[in-house]
């Protein structure tokens, strides 16, 4: 296909102005304009993260930095916003709403998703909601943690109500893209392109709207609730009144545990890409692959009492839910032993795109056994609420979603803006948030083994050392950070011009110019194969 | 075994002060070892693979293979088995955890923003310090007056939420003489990482002086004051506490402990939480053959220690 269109037109070019992107209905505008907000709160969310290490790097006893969030209260509310952010405007919407915005159509060939508008209302909504939830900031701060477990948030004197329909109004939205990209899986794809000729990015994606469909009301449900409780005291979750703070965290975790997986299958999907576009050979597995997503996706629905182990649930219920937790544990293997066979007798390229994959395998791999440390009841009994926890989810949101985040990112920025980045100062980037990132977070396993809880604004001194290492790593995250978003302003201002398919990928994405026209492709593609036929 | 041992050592756990800590430790040395192994498996692999494949030309040729079902399978078996076995392993565990043993010295401990309140059973009350005798098993009843808390020690491998409106128990049998430090673990605001306790293992003859001394300071026993509470409340206007006849409510003598029938046909156990809830919601459960909406709740007119007075008194009527 040389078909490279009579004066570059393209989606960027193709209408001017700044009315023209907010009204836009085309995916991949859409895709971008996800890509730059997330980039900013991203940046506020690091900014807070930076904050809270910094806090931590002495006992405040001691005379130095420590105290520079002045007291408890201030550090609980940044500490909340960090991790609120973190969670609901970063990685939950993150892959999905960027790459998959982006790029599902163009890898099941399609022109734009099944409903365009819905898909822009979508991005509206993301808007409102963030804006919602961090205009509290500006005006009544709230300090409950991420989680909002009653009763503090009833009692505390914050603005839960509004904080709470900002998370619900961004889950709104996710509930919207995923239903988008489920009726778009099914009714456009392009001929030949059966389900099982689908990328896995697209399975992914696929598994993950589900998940989106189904999981996020339960969400929207309990924080309607809570926010009625606080305002009307229906009596509930308040012990009070006769409710039960307990049934808060059962509602809280139906949704939140399969969250955990909104937020890492997209990754797993892009993961599949890298590793077999940079080793050039044929995914080890596609079925397994593709299938194992539903299958966590299902049972991900059953394990959410496995945040609950000392929450007084009944010793049953403990049994049966590290059970089936375990279960979780195979699909999630096999796709790891998958990516690794998939690079055997390959031919392995070390681009950044792919640095960012073997990264993420590597902490992948030690988020995983963790987490199968947290799922063994007795241990958990001791790890849960310390930083063992911290450490564990940080492996695999930071080290697991972010890298192929930023993987994914690298890996179609040619596709998307038409042009090459600077290779050298992507992979030094990659470096830095790579070392930063185990020297930031593995003494946090450690100081969780020594007993150090999470959510801790001061800590006695035979925690020191670790916690001093902790903040020194968070500032080669931050240089690893700057570089990357050098490379990428470099990429832009001067790089050079992108060719159709820079890494010889066979999926349809790069069987078009870059960047891409308008429509997408400007002759309709005919799919004859599986997405991977590398011979 | 000597691979064993130098994980545990190099596990970075806490000194073990009771049997249970031992028994989670070695489970987390066993863990420690088999995630070693599989992430050498993993990490291993993929790096010898990155440099054994590295691309030597722009047009490798690389092989063509898509699945192998008899690996597939095995690296499904194989962690499916593993896992298997360390839930058992911890099911085993954690059983004992939660077991309570019978006889055990009960000691009440409630959290509050943002301190951790103890009471023993003669009444002797104190703040942020729990002393108990070596070598004897102990019942902690934990409840809290605001938010929710968690009662952790590291060194005894314990914790358990301490949530309102209900109790929850933790036990442990000490081994070690010595301090341990209590952390709060569940987030409970401004001053969260300040809610920090200590546990004192004594011998039992200091154990004994420690209580005389309180008892001397002041105050009469849990149960004492539970049963003048029960006169000032006017309980016994409806309840017998010396036989088993029966007012207008049902007696109370030897209650706790046995199962009680209700008007739906359902038996409750009568415990802790089953005196609490028909104190503070006297209608949600009703005894068969007694007329529902004649007890008033008691909801808001008791605080928690009275509560606790008054179950401990009626546990008392043996
Ligand atoms: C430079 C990178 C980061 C650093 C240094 C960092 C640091 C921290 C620290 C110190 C805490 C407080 C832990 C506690 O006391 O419990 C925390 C909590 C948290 N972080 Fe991060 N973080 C980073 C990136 C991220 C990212 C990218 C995400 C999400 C994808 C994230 C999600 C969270 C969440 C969900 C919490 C829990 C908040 C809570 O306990 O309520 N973090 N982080
Ligand atoms: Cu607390």
């Amino acid at each position: 296909m040389a078909a490279t269109h009579a004066h570059g037109d393209n989606y960027i070019n193709h209408e001017k102005g700044l009315w023209s992107w907010l009204t836009t209905v085309d995916h991949k505008r859409i895709g971008l304009m996800y890509m730059i907000t997330v980039m900013f709160f991203f940046l506020v969310g690091g900014i807070m993260a930076l904050l809270l290490r910094l806090e931590l790097f002495a006992p405040n006893a001691a005379a130095n930095v420590g105290g520079v969030l002045k007291n408890g209260d201030v550090y609980n509310q940044v500490l909340t916003y960090h991790g609120a952010i973190m969670v609901f405007m970063v990685i939950v919407p993150g892959i999905p709403a960027i790459l998959g915005n982006f790029f599902l159509p163009l890898h099941i060939g399609a022109k734009d998703v099944a409903f365009p508008k819905i898909n822009l209302a979508s991005w509206y909504c993301f808007m409102a909601g963030a804006a919602l939830a961090i205009l509290t900031f500006f005006f009544k701060k709230i300090d409950t943690g991420w989680t909002f477990y009653t009763p503090y948030s009833i009692k505390t004197g914050t603005a839960t109500v509004m904080m709470v329909l900002g998370a619900f109004i961004m889950g709104m939205s996710s509930v919207l893209t995923g239903l988008n990209f489920i009726v778009t899986v099914h009714k456009l794809r392009a001929p030949g392109m059966t389900m099982h000729r689908m990328p896995l990015f697209v399975w992914a994606l696929y598994s993950t709207a589900i998940l989106q469909l189904l999981a996020t009301p339960v969400l929207g449900i309990t924080l309607l609730l809570l926010a009625a409780e606080k305002l009307f005291g229906v009596g509930i979750f308040d012990p009070a009144l006769g409710g039960d703070p307990v049934l808060f965290q059962h509602f809280f975790w139906f949704y939140s545990h399969p969250a955990v997986y909104i937020m890492i299958i997209p990754a797993m999907g892009v993961v599949s890409e890298l590793i077999t576009t940079f080793s050039r050979k044929v995914i080890f597995g596609y079925t397994a692959i593709a299938y194992s997503s539903l299958g966590i996706a299902a049972v991900s629905f059953f394990v959410w009492g496995h945040h609950m182990f000392v929450s007084g649930q009944s010793e049953t219920a403990g049994i049966l839910f590290s059970f089936i937790t375990m279960l979780v544990g195979v699909p999630t293997a096999i796709k790891m032993f998958n990516w690794v066979a998939t690079m055997y007798k390959g031919s392995i390229s070390f681009d950044s795109p792919m640095l960012f994959a073997l990264g993420f395998l590597f902490l992948f791999a030690i988020g995983g056994v963790t987490g199968i440390m947290l799922a063994t009841l007795p241990i958990d009994v001791h790890f849960h609420d310390t930083y063992f926890v911290v450490a564990h989810f940080h492996y695999v949101m930071v080290g697991g979603t972010l890298m192929a985040l930023m993987g994914g990112f690298y890996y179609w920025f040619p596709k998307m803006f038409g042009k090459m980045f600077n290779e050298n100062v992507a992979r030094l980037s990659f470096v830095f948030i790579f070392i930063g990132f185990n020297v930031t977070f593995f003494p946090q396993f450690i100081l969780g083994a020594m007993g150090m809880p999470r959510r801790y604004f001061d800590y006695i001194p035979a925690y020191e050392q670790l916690n001093k290492i902790s903040t020194v790593g968070s500032w080669l995250i931050l240089t690893g950070f700057l570089l990357g978003l050098w490379a990428i302003v470099q990429g832009l201002r001067k790089g050079e011009k992108a060719p159709m398919n820079p890494w010889n990928s066979k999926t349809l994405e790069w069987q078009t110019p870059s960047p891409p026209p308008h429509d997408n492709f400007n002759v309709e593609p005919i799919v004859t194969a599986g997405p991977y036929e590398y011979r | 075994m000597m691979w064993f041992n130098i994980a545990k050592a190099q596990s970075f756990m806490p000194s073990q002060g009771t049997e249970i800590a031992k028994q989670v430790d070695n489970l987390y040395g066993f863990l420690l070892i088999t995630s070693f192994i599989a992430c050498v498996l993993v990490i291993g692999g993929m790096l010898y693979f990155a440099w054994k494949y590295k691309r030597k030309s722009p047009n490798d040729k690389t092989a063509y293979i898509s699945h192998n079902t008899f690996l597939e399978f095995l690296w499904s078996f194989i962690p499916l088995v593993i896992f298997l076995g360390v839930f058992a392993w911890g099911w085993f565990i954690y059983h004992d955890m939660r077991t309570m043993p019978k006889n055990a010295l009960e000691i009440n401990v409630l959290g509050k923003q943002w301190a951790w309140e103890i009471e023993y059973k003669n009444g002797y009350k104190t703040v942020n310090e729990v002393v108990v005798p070596i070598n004897e098993d102990v019942k902690l009843l934990l409840s809290s007056s605001d938010v929710i808390h968690s009662f952790y020690v590291p060194s005894f491998r314990i914790k358990q939420d301490a949530v309102p409106g209900r109790y929850t128990a933790l036990w442990f049998r000490a081994e070690k003489l010595g301090e341990f430090h209590i952390f709060c673990t569940e987030y409970c605001g401004t001053s969260h990482s300040g809610m920090i306790g200590k546990l004192k293992v004594v011998s039992r003859e200091d154990f004994d002086k420690y209580l005389e001394q309180g008892q001397e300071e002041r105050n009469l026993p849990l149960a004492k004051k539970g049963e003048k509470l029960f006169a000032v409340k006017a309980c016994a206007s409806c309840h017998s506490v010396d036989s088993p006849a029966v007012k207008v409510g049902p007696s109370l003598f030897k209650l706790f402990g046995k199962e009680e029938v209700m008007d739906d046909g359902a038996k409750i156990l009568a415990d802790e939480n089953y005196l609490r809830e028909s104190i503070l919601e006297p209608n949600k459960h009703v005894v068969k053959n007694f007329p529902k909406g004649v007890m008033p709740t008691f909801q808001g007119q008791l605080n928690e220690n009275e509560l606790n007075a008054l179950i401990e008194y009626i546990k008392e009527m043996k």
